[in-house]
């Protein structure tokens, strides 16, 4: 299938060049946006081996929220536009160790698999459901990791609004309710008098 | 190879034949939004070009692409004209997966809710970089609203979303519209009504429209986002807009009244004529009726402001959506609705 291959291929390239460019481009709104590119991408890589479910969560969440409030905050910060040299000669140690334990991890996973090529899925027949698939694994099978995975983010969310809610007597807030109570009578004092016109 | 480069080329005719409706559509949607407006304000709109002004959004168009586009000094000149190609793009292929009839659709795929779902969260980005690469305050902050407003009533439009997906059992479009046939009671309009409600005023917020338009509110910041942009490149993000809201419009019939099927389907006599039958022509013109509450909306309501938009997304839908799921776990678990 040449097409599949073609398209594969075209994608990988683009994935691997803009997950580069987000490590050496000096602009901090240019290199999120390679990173929105990289992240969609992986999702176009997902789609060609059936996971469609997975390639259109990611592009959900990565791509259509989280990447769009990290963008809106990369926006708002005063950082000078570097050529991206001192930055990224200082963390390339760190970073190299980084790559060269994942690319460790990454080995090890295939080594074990065992190194022969691996076949494209198959394509499945049209009553399989992709999403129905996952679901009932989730909800059985890994039920427990699921839900533990669910608590954790809720500690996460309930401690990042702890952390950053601080009650300041000063602020002025407002309250909808009695906004909407106000009638006219309340604010508006209809006065009659005579006319103080000339001559009077 | 050849075989497959046909594929390619009919899927390619097909697209086409999406494509070039949706734009037509635009462009009389325009025409219509101003000859509603007009009638609203007790005048006529536009009656000069054609017969009725029927060739005003012609020459609408022709006057956009003749006319020159400025790039700004110091604008992020490749990211300034590709922000109008990222907003657009979504908003057309988020098409391809919506059923125009029971066997009209591009692609049947099994998540398209999602597919729709994640495009539409993606055209956020041509506002938020168009507002960036502007190098203008007023595009700036015009960016930044749109992005903090769609993010927010993203939430609340999914999980309104997650109601249908309950009481449906399924993602697929079509599918979640042949969950709906029997009746025009057994629509998902009634078991959901607020989750109806909700899903189309944070449609309405997605899309920027009046009375969520803080994103370009001409009062505050002339013209939000696109304050720079001249000539086809504010065309294309015109066109972007009133896609993405007829794509709102036709979700809005799709998941809640009952797509293609006919209101008439179920009732003794009327339900066995052709009325009863379903077709594109009932799509069609439940979509036109969202299309003209978008208009009715713009013409009747005054601007929201910034904080009491939050506070209605936040504290006031997504609550609501969370309760109403509930609700619909029960009426699926009772078997009143779904199968």
């Amino acid at each position: 299938m040449p097409i599949i291959e073609i398209v594969f291929y075209l994608f990988s390239l683009v994935l691997i060049a803009s997950a580069l460019c987000v490590v050496t481009v000096g602009n901090a709104v240019h290199a999120v946006l390679f990173l929105v590119l990289a992240f969609f991408s992986a999702a176009c890589l997902w789609m060609l081996l059936h996971a469609e479910f997975l390639a259109i969560v990611l592009v959900l969440v990565y791509v259509g929220a989280v990447m769009v409030l990290f963008l809106f905050v990369v926006m708002m910060l005063d950082v000078n536009v570097s050529p991206g040299s001192e930055g990224f000669t200082r963390y390339l140690p760190a970073g190299v160790l980084v790559a060269l334990a994942m690319a460790i991890q990454l080995f090890l996973v295939i080594w074990t698999r065992g190194m022969e090529a691996v076949p494209m899925p198959e394509a499945p027949d049209k009553d399989y459901s992709n999403t129905r698939e996952l679901g009932k694994l989730l909800y059985t099978d890994y039920l427990y990791a699921f839900e533990i995975a669910a608590v954790l983010l809720l500690v996460a969310i309930i401690a990042a609004i702890a952390l950053t809610h601080r009650r300041r007597p000063d602020a002025k807030h407002q309250d909808p309710g009695r906004q909407v109570k106000v009638r006219r009578e309340d604010r508006v004092r209809l006065v009659k008098m005579k006319s103080e016109g000339e001559g009077g | 190879m050849m075989e497959q480069l046909g594929v390619l080329a009919w899927t390619w005719a097909k697209i086409m034949m999406i494509v070039f409706p949706i734009t037509i559509a635009v462009a009389y949607f325009t025409y219509f939004e101003r000859k509603v407006l007009g009638y609203m304000h007790s005048r006529r709109g536009p009656n000069r070009v054609g017969p009725l002004g029927l060739l005003q959004p012609f020459a609408d168009v022709f006057k956009m692409l003749f006319k020159e586009i400025i790039v700004p000094t110091n604008a992020s000149r490749f990211l300034f004209l590709l922000a109008p190609v990222l907003a657009l793009a979504p908003a057309l292929t988020a098409w391809a997966v919506i059923p125009f009839d029971d066997w009209l659709v591009l692609a049947d795929i099994d998540a398209g809710l999602l597919f729709v779902l994640a495009l539409t969260s993606m055209g956020v980005y041509g506002i938020l970089i168009g507002g960036w690469a502007s190098n203008s305050k007023y595009a700036l902050l015009g960016g930044l609203r749109a992005a903090a407003q769609t993010v927010s009533y993203e939430i609340a439009m999914g999980f309104a979303l997650v109601g249908v997906v309950v009481l449906a059992g399924t993602l697929n479009l079509s599918a979640i519209v042949h969950a709906q046939s029997g009746s025009i009671f057994s629509w998902f309009w009634l078991p959901l009504l607020p989750l109806f409600v909700i899903y189309f005023i944070s449609g309405v917020a997605e899309t920027n429209r009046a009375p969520f338009d803080v994103a370009e509110g001409e009062s505050e910041i002339v013209a939000g986002f696109h304050t720079e942009y001249s000539g086809s490149a504010f065309a294309v993000f015109f066109l972007a807009e009133y896609a993405n809201m007829i794509l709102i419009s036709a979700l809005a019939a799709l998941l809640f009244l009952g797509g293609w099927l006919s209101p008439f389907q179920g009732i003794p006599v009327i339900g066995d004529t052709f009325l009863g039958a379903g077709g594109i022509h009932w799509f069609l013109l439940k979509t036109a009726v969202f299309c003209f509450l978008y208009l009715w909306f713009r013409a009747t309501f005054p601007r929201y402001r910034y904080d009491q938009i939050m506070r209605l997304g936040w504290k006031v839908f997504i609550p609501i959506t969370i309760v109403w799921i509930m609700v619909a776990g029960v009426f699926r678990v009772l078997g009143w609705y779904g199968s």
